[in-house]
């Protein structure tokens, strides 16, 4: 059964085609990668399946609900973590766990419950107490999780979940990713541009300039280039053109070394 | 019963996000003292040679209670009308995002935002009070009087700070957002009755003062705060234009708050 499928899904920037036509869908269980180079239109895929930008064109629906129609809906069955540093700093992991219980409507005599488990799942109970700026990358980018995950969204996006972390902490992340699904049997959606982390994927697209290049299990993606001895890295140099350096504007590549060093 | 389920879903939404910001000031106070020197300067220094010389008809009253109120509604209007530079900080960060991904209706979240901005208020108001008991301004202690100066404190600071918020959600960047803050609270300031009389200004700037909402709430803290001080306006009047400059700020606020995560 599908929980994400979307209909030649576009948006226009003025003259510039972000996503570009986009036609894909999303088995319920599967661990999805969008993979592309900076300014391919992954993250503003993400940001029109989590309802933060409307789509100029075409339509996508999340576990059945319309994402510009049924935008309500969306909102209480994913889970979010985006690019960007969302936990507060100036909190402790403890409340900025319990402000999203709250604005989530998890009923107050399951909370604090809801909440330790979350915790103790993410490894953070030692540090629960502690302001989130103290914290590490890897801890930080796991009490991010832990938060969107607290609602049990059917659906978990996240966009560059381990940008700017070390490979240390990078796979304690995907380690605990794993675990999500199969303890709860979350569909897990993410972007990424390491090829390493597509091999953890079922199924990946490669996006290139908006539009979706190729899509399949990694095994296939390789199969289609000549063969099983071949990486991920060929498979990316070969459909997107080894374009790694194309895109990125100033403001991305502010932005994203900026979120490398507040969690690096 | 479906109704009332709603309002008190969006009042609990809207206080989550409140509680937020209460939480990291209980962490961090600091701001809040730092915050309290500009008012003591202008009680302090503008007061008190102001006083002296007896320049500016106040309806009797010493110069420095006159203006005790103004500074008062002045020191929230400088807090919350640099507010939107913490959302656009947010907008750095990822916060935003995951409260926008959230169910939390697009009003809760701004007004939330807003209340928060009074609690700030508030603090400012107990630090006035003490300033002002310290000069010698006579304060109207009754209880009533004090918890109306709270409601008024709190409307102000909701109205500005979401204010704040629209400019922020329009201009995006840190830069262009101070620019503009710079330009709006000295006229805001000036052209209001905080430190002078509406009736001693030229014709041009009465007109100003009076679609100013600052105009109403010093009118009616003055009313409050002192025993002596006079509404020229009515409180119910000056209590009425500010919520519903607040109800049509948050409104166009709710529509403009997502774009600051585009």
């Amino acid at each position: 059964m599908s929980v994400l499928e979307t209909k030649d899904l576009t948006r226009r920037f003025g003259t510039l085609t972000a996503v570009d036509a986009l036609t894909m869908s999303v088995e319920a269980g599967e661990i999805f990668a969008l993979l592309g180079a900076n300014g391919a239109g992954k993250t503003v895929t993400m940001k029109m399946l989590t309802t933060l930008l409307r789509p100029s064109g075409g339509n996508a629906r999340v576990a059945g609900f319309d994402i510009v129609h049924h935008a309500a809906q969306v909102r209480r069955v994913i889970g979010y973590v985006p690019q960007l540093v969302s936990a507060d700093g100036a909190l402790t992991g403890y409340e900025n766990l319990l402000i999203f219980a709250k604005l989530y409507d998890i009923a107050r005599s399951d909370r604090d419950e809801r909440i330790r488990e979350a915790l103790a799942f993410m490894e953070l109970t030692e540090v629960r107490d502690k302001l989130v700026r103290e914290y590490s990358g890897g801890m930080i980018r796991r009490l991010e999780i832990a938060a969107a995950m607290l609602h049990r969204p059917p659906v978990l996006f996240l966009d560059e979940p381990t940008i700017g972390l070390d490979p240390i902490a990078r796979r304690a992340v995907w380690e605990r990713i794993e675990d999500l699904r199969s303890q709860y049997g979350t569909t897990i959606v993410f972007t990424t541009h390491l090829m390493e982390e597509a091999d953890v994927c079922t199924r990946l697209a490669i996006m290139h300039r908006g539009r979706i290049v190729t899509l399949g299990t990694p095994s296939e993606l390789k199969a289609s280039i000549g063969g099983a001895d071949r990486t991920m890295d060929d498979v990316f140099i070969h459909y997107a053109g080894g374009a790694v350096e194309a895109g990125g504007t100033y403001r991305e590549t502010s932005r994203a070394r900026r979120v490398a060093q507040r969690l690096g | 019963m479906g109704a009332i389920t709603a309002v008190a879903g969006f009042a609990e939404k809207t206080f989550v996000i409140a509680e937020l910001e209460a939480r990291k000031l209980r962490h961090d106070p600091t701001e809040l003292l730092t915050r309290a020197i500009q008012p003591a300067l202008w009680l302090v220094v503008l007061g008190s040679v102001f006083t002296r010389t007896h320049a500016i008809p106040t309806g009797g009253l010493p110069y420095l209670d006159f203006m005790a109120p103004g500074i008062l509604a002045q020191s929230v209007l400088f807090i919350a009308i640099f507010y939107g530079i913490a959302v656009i900080w947010e907008r750095d960060l990822g916060l935003v995002h995951k409260l926008l991904v959230s169910p939390t209706p697009r009003t809760a979240l701004v007004l939330g935002k807003a209340v928060s901005a009074g609690v700030r208020g508030l603090s400012q108001a107990v630090i006035i009070y003490l300033l002002a008991w310290l000069l010698g301004v006579k304060i109207n202690w009754h209880p009533l009087a004090l918890i109306g100066v709270l409601v008024v404190v709190l409307l102000g600071a909701a109205c500005f700070s979401t204010l704040s918020l629209i400019i922020a959600a329009i201009v995006k960047t840190r830069e262009r957002f101070m620019g503009i803050g710079q330009v709006l609270t000295m006229p805001l300031f000036f052209a209001s009755n905080a430190i002078y009389p509406v009736a001693i200004m030229p014709t041009w700037l009465q007109v100003c003062a009076q679609v100013n909402p600052l105009t109403y709430e010093v009118d009616a803290l003055r009313a409050l705060m002192l025993p002596a001080g006079q509404s020229l306006h009515g409180l119910g009047l000056d209590g009425a234009i500010l919520v519903i400059v607040l109800a049509g700020l948050v409104l166009v606020g709710a529509r403009l708050y997502p774009r600051i995560a585009t």
